[in-house]
């Protein structure tokens, strides 16, 4: 689909390739939720390169970034970040809307995308009304509903049980098996290697780069 | 504005956070509502005030007499004054320009007033035929005495609703019939009624000659009583009638040999110089309103500038999360402020449509003294909403921007 080719942090170059499912990890304070905003455009790099989908993405205003953002990037948050007074499907559309894609077709979208992460039933309820990996799930289906480039992961499992994590893990990597690249930011060494590349970060440098032979999460669950 | 996708949005979010909304509208509806009674009270004073006036006429100037206080030209004080019929006329001639309605009167001293035997305790009056329209009467019945009842000093009598109402009891017809009054019949001629009221009906009036004639009056006036012709403007009115009164005063003064500064002698009431201090004093009092009416919206403006500074405070994770999706920093600060120019304009209206449906329904019914009718101007009313409007989305709109402009990671990380 297109290459990623960066210099971040103090001197960070990968380039991951489409369909890739890449983690990056490290313990705390090592610069990887940082390089991970600043992949997901919220960030901005002080210097080095940064391209996307072919598309090289420098001097963003927030206009631009907001167009980026919505056009080829998912996110999914530690801490979920639905909308509480939303109910799920509305949160699902949520991106769409931000796309002036009209109501009805958002709402077939977004159902579409509860369907394919196992919640059409809950469509109508109200994230509080959730489980802690339910809302994850609906939180996924957010990201992947506006068919983002890539989907960036900043901690998806922080906040779940390891039942629920492996869940939320097979989740992704079924999304995973459909082409779609994602970029998975964790300190966790078993969800690090569910994915098929671990990029391990220390001190705002890649001291490791590997590719790994991927455990399913579907054997935990 | 007319983004319908936006509107469904906005009524999303107004439905699912009904009391922060509540809470704005409450604030603005009570703001406009609190601020269009009080301008419409205002408003009522002023009516009150202008009806309490226009029963009587409203440029009318008495004069009347007391003992002198001071010594004058070697004459000594407390010598009583007694304004006499060259006076009335002197005036009447020298003035006749500014003059409309003119009159004295003499209070008949010890008057019995009797009909058929019974015995009724009213004070009579001679009078000018101009006294009716310096008093603000009207007629209900009859005449009242004119120029040739004086001339031929006639015995008739001009009687009011009142009277007619406690001596004939409504079943007899007064014009023509006699009333005894000190031992000598006077035929009723007319039934008056008074503008200013019941209290003012209490009185039984004959011609000024006849007065004077008849009850050993000689030429004897107690007051003088005039209206001047109207003119253009209300201040030319009032700067007329005090150079009028002025003059007047001076040549009674000096008629009477009475010192120019001596207070008590000679009394000229001007109701003019009374309207203008009243209309002063109500200008005043419709300052304050205003003030109040202002301070309330501002206390308004500010009760909606705390409630969007909150709302943006609480919504901050979610414009985070929005930004996150990809929604560019207008489309926050345009929903925001979407929402809170919906939210005021309706509970403005709301506010509104509450006060002078209020005023509309009880203000017709408001009869307390100098308070009638209270009302308020539409335009006035419907600025103020749009102020408020404004004002609630100007307040908006500094929270709003800098939310929508701050990274999305302090955003998301606000608890």
């Amino acid at each position: 689909m297109g290459s990623n080719s960066l210099h971040v942090l103090k001197g960070i170059n990968f380039t991951a390739e489409s369909g890739e499912l890449v983690a990056i990890m490290g313990s705390s304070g090592s610069g990887k939720s940082t390089l991970l905003n600043i992949l997901g455009m919220l960030d901005e790099a002080d210097s080095g390169e940064y391209t996307l989908d072919g598309v090289p993405i420098k001097n963003l205003n927030e206009t631009k970034a907001a167009k980026y953002r919505n056009k080829f990037l998912g996110f999914v948050f530690q801490s979920f970040n639905l909308i509480n007074y939303k109910s799920a499907l509305e949160n699902v559309a949520l991106p769409l809307y931000y796309q002036r894609i009209p109501r009805k077709e958002r709402q077939e979208r977004a159902m579409k995308y509860l369907e394919q992460v196992g919640l059409k039933e809950w469509a109508t309820h109200l994230p509080n009304e959730l489980s802690g990996g339910q809302k994850q799930r609906v939180a996924i289906a957010r990201a992947m509903a506006a068919e983002p480039k890539v989907l960036l992961a900043d901690e998806p499992t922080g906040a779940l049980d390891s039942t629920t994590s492996y869940e939320v893990m097979d989740l992704l990597q079924k999304i995973n098996d459909l082409g779609n690249t994602i970029l998975v930011v964790t300190h966790e060494n078993d969800i690090a290697h569910m994915c098929k590349r671990i990029i391990y970060l220390k001190d705002g440098v890649i001291v490791k780069d590997e590719k790994v032979k991927q455990v399913r999460a579907s054997e935990y669950v | 504005m007319f983004d319908i996708e936006r509107w469904q949005e906005i009524f999303d979010t107004i439905r699912k956070n009904k009391l922060r909304t509540f809470l704005t509208g409450l604030s603005v509806a009570s703001g406009i509502f609190i601020l269009v009674i009080l301008l419409g009270f205002g408003q009522g004073m002023q009516n009150g005030i202008a009806q309490e006036f226009e029963e009587d006429a409203s440029n009318r100037i008495i004069v009347w007499t007391q003992v002198t206080t001071k010594e004058h030209k070697g004459l000594n004080p407390g010598r009583p004054i007694q304004i006499r019929n060259e006076n009335y006329d002197f005036i009447e001639s020298k003035f006749s320009e500014v003059l409309k309605d003119k009159s004295a009167n003499l209070f008949v001293s010890n008057a019995q007033v009797n009909y058929k035997k019974e015995s009724v305790g009213y004070s009579v009056q001679g009078v000018h035929d101009g006294f009716q329209f310096v008093e603000n009467q009207y007629m209900s019945q009859g005449r009242y005495i004119n120029y040739h009842d004086h001339k031929n000093v006639s015995k008739v009598a001009v009687i009011s609703n009142v009277i007619k109402r406690e001596i004939f009891k409504n079943s007899e017809d007064p014009l023509n019939e006699y009333l005894d009054i000190s031992g000598i019949k006077f035929k009723i001629i007319g039934v008056y009624g008074d503008m200013g009221g019941e209290r003012e009906e209490e009185r039984i009036f004959i011609p000024m000659s006849t007065a004077q004639r008849v009850f050993n009056g000689s030429d004897k006036i107690n007051n003088l009583y005039y209206t001047l012709q109207p003119v253009e403007n209300f201040d030319q009115a009032v700067a007329e009638s005090m150079r009028f009164s002025n003059d007047m005063k001076r040549y009674l003064q000096d008629a009477h040999t009475v010192a120019p500064d001596d207070l008590s002698a000679i009394n000229v009431f001007n109701t003019l110089e009374e309207v203008k201090r009243f209309f002063t004093l109500m200008n005043g009092i419709k300052l304050f309103f205003w003030f109040v009416g202002i301070c309330t919206i501002i206390a308004g403006v500010v009760g909606v500038s705390n409630i969007m500074l909150i709302v943006v405070k609480e919504r901050t994770r979610e414009i985070g999360v929005r930004k996150a999706l990809g929604a560019k920093p207008w489309s926050i600060v345009g929903m925001i402020l979407h929402e809170s120019i919906f939210v005021t304009a309706i509970s403005g209206f709301v506010g509104l449509i509450f006060s002078m449906g209020l005023l509309e329904l009880l203000g017709p019914y408001i009869e307390v003294d100098y308070i009638v009718n209270p009302s308020v101007n539409f335009n006035v009313a419907i600025s103020t909403v749009f102020v408020l409007i404004f004002a609630g989305a100007a307040a908006g709109f500094f929270p709003a921007w800098r939310a929508a402009n701050i990274h999305v990671i302090d955003a998301l990380r606000d608890e």
